[in-house]
């Protein structure tokens, strides 16, 4: 059996074993988020020939502000099964940060495996107004700010500090919805040229239609497994040499938006610049993000995709973006290409709050 | 439609339906509407410092405060944003500032504070390191841009309550703004 690279955090290594979505759709409205759940779940397991009895932990990520019902989650694990009971716990956020619960609650190393999932039926509700809610209560949320307002603010600061064009969101966009089109889960693919998108109106100037992510209705379900548990059920593990996530304030006026301080550091932790970045599967549902994350990655910046690492193969977050699933579908994603041998090393990054506030950076590695 | 009753909490659902009948009945087209309030029915302090900002804004002020190596933070926080030490003292601010970052708002949603085309900006009052955000009225975008001066257009003395909607808009400085601290 070969051996796991070290980790850089942790005692014990883990790694991903197999990764599974749903169609990523602009309204699923035959399925309720149990529905949804149950054929990804099932493939998650299936890839690797397991059931339910071999899971030791479970975490998920969603909100319940979509549904407008507390503890609405809870329903979910029926796409599991409740009996006999499993350890289990949830987050209310983007489902990446489940994995990195899951993570650590293997660190315990009383259990082998984690079984991590998300889910966000974004068309059951307003994002424009669900997501202000995650903002300051006092002195923002009443303004109801949207996150593609907030989002075309950065850009606006982008672009007047020379550090980006609206050329450059448009090349983003369109070589994101051009990889796409190699992604049959995808929602939005296509090829445009950037002459032609930069053609389109502003929904909140500067960002025009082709910068914005869609909303979608999606789940996504990763396995986790440690030490030699890995390698008997999967023959080449991804395996999370270094993972990290940080915040920074919620005060947005006492931030500078053009950089992403929390990613650095949290690249930084996890040793982005140990080796060389074959894939970046980057969260960034605008596409001015991944100019900003890239910079903070210590990553060529390149909007054309012409440098040394791939970014974004599988369109990315402007291809499909269910909410509080989209993180997790940049590991699972990454993760799958060291899987299936493509590739060596990768890093995931996954976002959550307002503009780039808090994000999670791992580094995956096959032995 | 008339609501026949009332449950507070944040799992009870009440039916409502047309016609004069009471109860679940579906109305005449055979659906069935249900209203799910939710509702967080506590009141709460905004604490020593938010709460001065918005006596502040009441009273026709911009307050911040004192921050780690003396930076002066707007809105004002019980800690400072970067070194989480405590803040000090209340210092005034502004009114006037300058706009960091604008995003023009062809088409504002409903739950919006203005019903007309309007940029959001972080504005720097002067005096302060930091930004606020809230809506620039400037009428157009070709009259908006970073850098460019504007003050709070407060609500009349009278209608401000203490909440960041005291401050209607930032509106252009100088003579061409309308409004005022009334």
């Amino acid at each position: 059996m070969p051996a796991a690279p070290a980790p850089r955090q942790g005692r014990r290594p883990v790694a991903v074993v197999s990764f599974a979505q749903a169609p990523n759709v602009r309204r699923d409205t035959a399925h309720n988020e149990v529905e949804l759940l149950l054929p990804v779940i099932g493939e998650v397991l299936g890839n690797l020939g397991i059931t339910k009895d071999d899971i030791g932990f479970i975490c998920s990520g969603s909100t319940d502000y979509l549904i407008g019902g507390p503890f609405s989650f809870v329903a979910a694990l029926d796409a599991v099964g409740v009996w006999p009971p499993k350890s289990e716990s949830h987050v209310e956020m983007d489902a990446a940060w489940a994995l990195y619960e899951a993570w650590v609650r293997l660190q315990e190393g009383d259990v082998d495996t984690a079984l991590v999932y998300g889910f966000g039926k974004s068309s059951m509700g307003d994002l424009g107004k669900i997501l202000a809610l995650q903002l300051d209560p006092y002195v923002m949320a009443p303004l109801w700010p949207d996150p593609v307002s907030l989002a075309a603010l950065q850009a606006r600061a982008l672009l007047d500090h020379g550090l980006a064009t609206e050329r450059d969101f448009a090349e983003v966009a369109a070589r994101s919805r051009r990889s796409a089109l190699d992604n049959p889960k995808a929602q939005v693919a296509y090829d445009r040229s950037a002459d032609d998108l930069l053609g389109e109106d502003y929904v909140v100037a500067p960002l025009r239609r082709h910068a914005l992510p869609p909303l979608t209705d999606g789940a996504a379900a990763v396995m986790l497994a440690a030490g030699d548990r890995a390698f008997e059920l999967c023959e080449r593990p991804a395996w999370i040499t270094g993972i990290d996530h940080r915040v920074e304030t919620h005060a947005l006026g006492a931030r500078d938006l053009t950089s992403s301080p929390s990613t650095a550091k949290a690249a930084e932790v996890a040793g982005v610049s140990a080796g060389p970045v074959e894939v970046v599967e980057l969260h960034a549902p605008f596409a001015p993000q991944e100019l900003v994350l890239c910079r903070a990655l210590g990553l060529p910046v390149d909007p054309t995709g012409a440098g040394s690492t791939s970014v974004n193969p599988s369109g990315g977050p402007l291809a499909a973006n269910a909410l509080m699933a989209g993180g997790l579908i940049r590991i699972g994603e990454a993760a799958a290409r060291i899987i299936d041998g493509r590739v060596s090393r990768v890093v995931a990054h996954a976002t959550s709050g307002p503009v780039l506030q808090q994000n999670l950076v791992a580094v995956l590695e096959g032995a | 439609m008339q609501r026949l009753g009332h449950v507070h909490g944040p799992c009870c659902r009440n039916f409502e339906r047309g016609g004069g009948r009471s109860g679940m009945s579906a109305a005449g087209d055979q659906v069935l509407t249900a209203e799910h309030v939710l509702e967080y029915p506590y009141s709460r302090s905004v604490g020593p410092v938010i709460g001065a900002f918005l006596t502040g804004l009441r009273d026709g002020r911009l307050l911040g405060c004192t921050g780690s190596g003396g930076r002066v933070i707007v809105p004002p926080t019980e800690y400072d944003p970067e070194t989480a030490e405590s803040t000090g003292e209340l210092v005034e601010v502004g009114p006037e500032g300058t706009v960091t970052a604008w995003a023009w708002v062809g088409r504002p949603a409903p739950q919006h504070p203005l019903d007309r085309p309007v940029a959001w900006g972080l504005v720097k009052p002067d005096g302060a390191d930091t930004a606020l955000l809230h809506v620039l009225d400037t009428g157009s975008p070709d009259t908006v841009s970073t850098g460019m001066r504007v003050r709070p257009d407060f609500l009349p003395e009278g209608e401000r309550v203490g909440r960041i909607g005291d401050i209607r808009a930032f509106v252009p400085a100088g003579p061409a703004g309308r409004g005022g601290v009334g």
